[in-house]
């Protein structure tokens, strides 16, 4: 089974044997390449009972819970690495949950949908409506997705916070984006942070 | 392993003990009578020991000698279920403190001659789980591939996490909790009451006599209510009337008979009950359940009772059970994150409330199956 763009970049980039955090696990995709490909210890945070027992099911260690309010029960660096995919924009405060990734976990994976890329400007600038796209197919009453940030919002964020990027990368598709065309051109973005 | 009768079902054994027990006293001989289903491995890697909740017994896949009804969870194990004695050496015993032949009260008391009544110790649920270690011991089981239990067999487990860490690898604890609520022990008390108020009582002295059988369906009835949920009565009985001759439809007698449906179910349960029950045990295990609070065991902090625990777990609550609550599940996985154990929970959604673990539950099945798959 191949990986989700984003989720293959983070699986290629976490150390072997680390003690990982998925929050937003969905049915435990990633946690399961990183048990099987890279000898992690993976760990799993998930709000949806369907997609918890189905990880469940896959013999991984995942709990019902929702990133808002769930995290603050985990300790200080008890992860190698926090990883949010594709969770940051449903969180009722992004903010909060990104300081408890860089608290739970020594290094953080962040990855989310750019709402800068062109085809999402140019569906509101043109269409005047609320662009739905292959990577944002829900309309605006029942999207999931209530804190629309950008790749720029996002690297502007981590500067007042004082976060460390470790590495990013920028995807459309399967494709990789410079970092400078990336707020334009990337459907995705990957972050490694660190505080 | 045919031809050792040890194994099988309607075992007996009287080990000569003693246990000591958490309130102070030995227990001597320690009598218990379980079961086992399928063929211990040679390197004995395939136990599974099932606990059972406050009013049940060690018949879990197998008819109940006296009532004739179906092993209490062949929901669970069985045959291409998640727990199947064709894979796994099942064990299930009866708690001390019980009636179905493991000591308890109504078993006697070998200073006396005559059963033990009240004269028999307080329990708790960690002297239940170190009955079981000495169960094992007998059956040569070393270390067990899964404790697995639901409500009072949900907090065994945990026991056995936080009791013998190195013998568990791996805890399934369904609809359960980590300490008895003041609600949970304020609903024991009223059943308490209603046995100890019915002068059959005698003070617990009634073997060989008339058993408290008015107080203990009481005390039955009012614990049924805490195992459904409303919605569930509602959906089941409504306000809706008994049948009577000629009134289908019924009608109010302008009396005390069980008018409603629901006052007439609850009768019944009670009067089921007090058949296969007794008073005296249902004091003890109520007790035991009251006094479980697994941090205050272990300095106040629930995290250090799995501190350096090896065992993975698994919780599973439902969202209509309020006898014990999605929250009280939390909090012990919140207590297992923070001792860094592996730990999988999930909320199941059903109408059932607390009895929800031991009915039709699809996702429950689908869960334990993996769960317990993962870990080999």
């Amino acid at each position: 089974m191949s990986l989700r763009s984003d989720l293959a970049v983070i699986a290629g980039h976490v150390a072997e044997g680390s003690r990982v955090l998925d929050v937003g696990c969905g049915d435990g995709a990633l946690m399961a390449a990183l048990r099987d490909d890279r000898g992690c210890d993976a760990r799993g945070l998930e709000i949806d009972a369907g997609n918890v027992a189905s990880a469940v099911a896959r013999g991984l260690s995942v709990i019902q819970g929702d990133a808002d309010v769930d995290l603050a029960g985990y300790p200080d660096r008890s992860f190698d690495y926090a990883i949010l995919s594709q969770t940051l924009q449903t969180a009722r405060a992004p903010d909060v949950v990104l300081d408890h990734l860089l608290r739970i976990g020594r290094r953080a994976f962040v990855s989310f949908p750019n709402f800068a890329q062109w085809r999402v400007r140019l569906s509101l600038l043109w269409g005047g409506r609320m662009p739905v796209t292959r990577q944002l197919p829900e309309s605006w009453f029942d999207t999931p997705n209530i804190h629309h940030v950008t790749i720029d919002d996002f690297r502007e964020h981590l500067k007042e916070r004082g976060v460390t990027v470790e590495g990013a990368w920028f995807l459309s598709g399967d494709r990789q984006r410079s970092s400078a065309a990336a707020n334009l051109l990337a459907q995705h973005a990957v972050f490694l942070l660190r505080r | 392993m045919t031809g050792d009768d040890r194994f099988g079902c309607n075992r007996h054994v009287t080990l000569p003990g003693p246990l000591r027990l958490d309130g102070g006293m030995l227990l001597s001989p320690v009598e218990i009578a379980y079961e086992t289903y399928g063929t211990l491995d040679a390197d004995g890697g395939n136990a599974i020991l099932v606990c059972h909740a406050l009013t049940g017994d060690q018949h879990v896949a197998s008819e109940h000698p006296r009532t004739g009804k179906p092993g209490w969870w062949t929901r669970l194990i069985g045959p291409g279920k998640p727990i199947d004695p064709a894979r796994d050496f099942v064990i299930c015993s009866n708690v001390i403190g019980s009636c179905m032949g493991s000591s308890g009260p109504a078993s006697v008391n070998p200073a006396t001659g005559r059963p033990w009544g009240m004269a028999f110790p307080v329990i708790t649920i960690r002297d239940m789980v170190r009955a079981q270690g000495m169960l094992l011991d007998h059956l040569g089981v070393a270390r067990l591939k899964a404790v697995v239990g639901g409500s009072m067999g949900g907090m065994q487990a945990l026991s056995w996490a936080a009791t013998f860490p190195e013998r568990i690898a791996a805890a399934v604890v369904i609809a359960s909790t980590a300490r008895h609520s003041a609600q949970n022990i304020a609903f024991h008390e009223v059943g308490r009451q209603a046995i100890m108020a019915d002068p059959k009582w005698q003070g617990g002295d009634y073997y060989g006599g008339e058993p408290p059988a008015a107080g203990l369906a009481v005390a039955r009835m009012a614990a049924h209510i805490t195992y459904l949920s409303e919605a569930g009565l509602t959906e089941k009985f409504g306000r809706r009337l008994q049948a009577r001759p000629g009134k289908e439809d019924g009608t109010k007698s302008f009396g005390f008979d069980a008018d409603f449906q629901v006052e007439s179910y609850l009768r019944h349960q009670g009067l089921a009950f007090v058949d296969r029950f007794d008073a005296n045990s249902y004091l003890y295990i109520t007790r035991a359940l009251d006094y479980f609070d697994l941090a205050e065991e272990h300095g106040g902090l629930l995290a250090n009772a799995f501190r350096d625990a090896p065992t993975r777990f698994c919780l599973v609550s439902f969202d209509t059970d309020w006898l014990y609550p999605t929250s009280e599940s939390r909090a012990i996985v919140q207590a297992l994150n923070a001792a860094g154990a592996p730990v999988s929970f999930v909320e199941l959604s059903s109408p059932y409330g607390h009895d929800a673990f031991l009915l039709d539950a699809p996702e429950m099945n689908r869960v334990v199956d993996g769960f317990l798959k993962g870990g080999r």
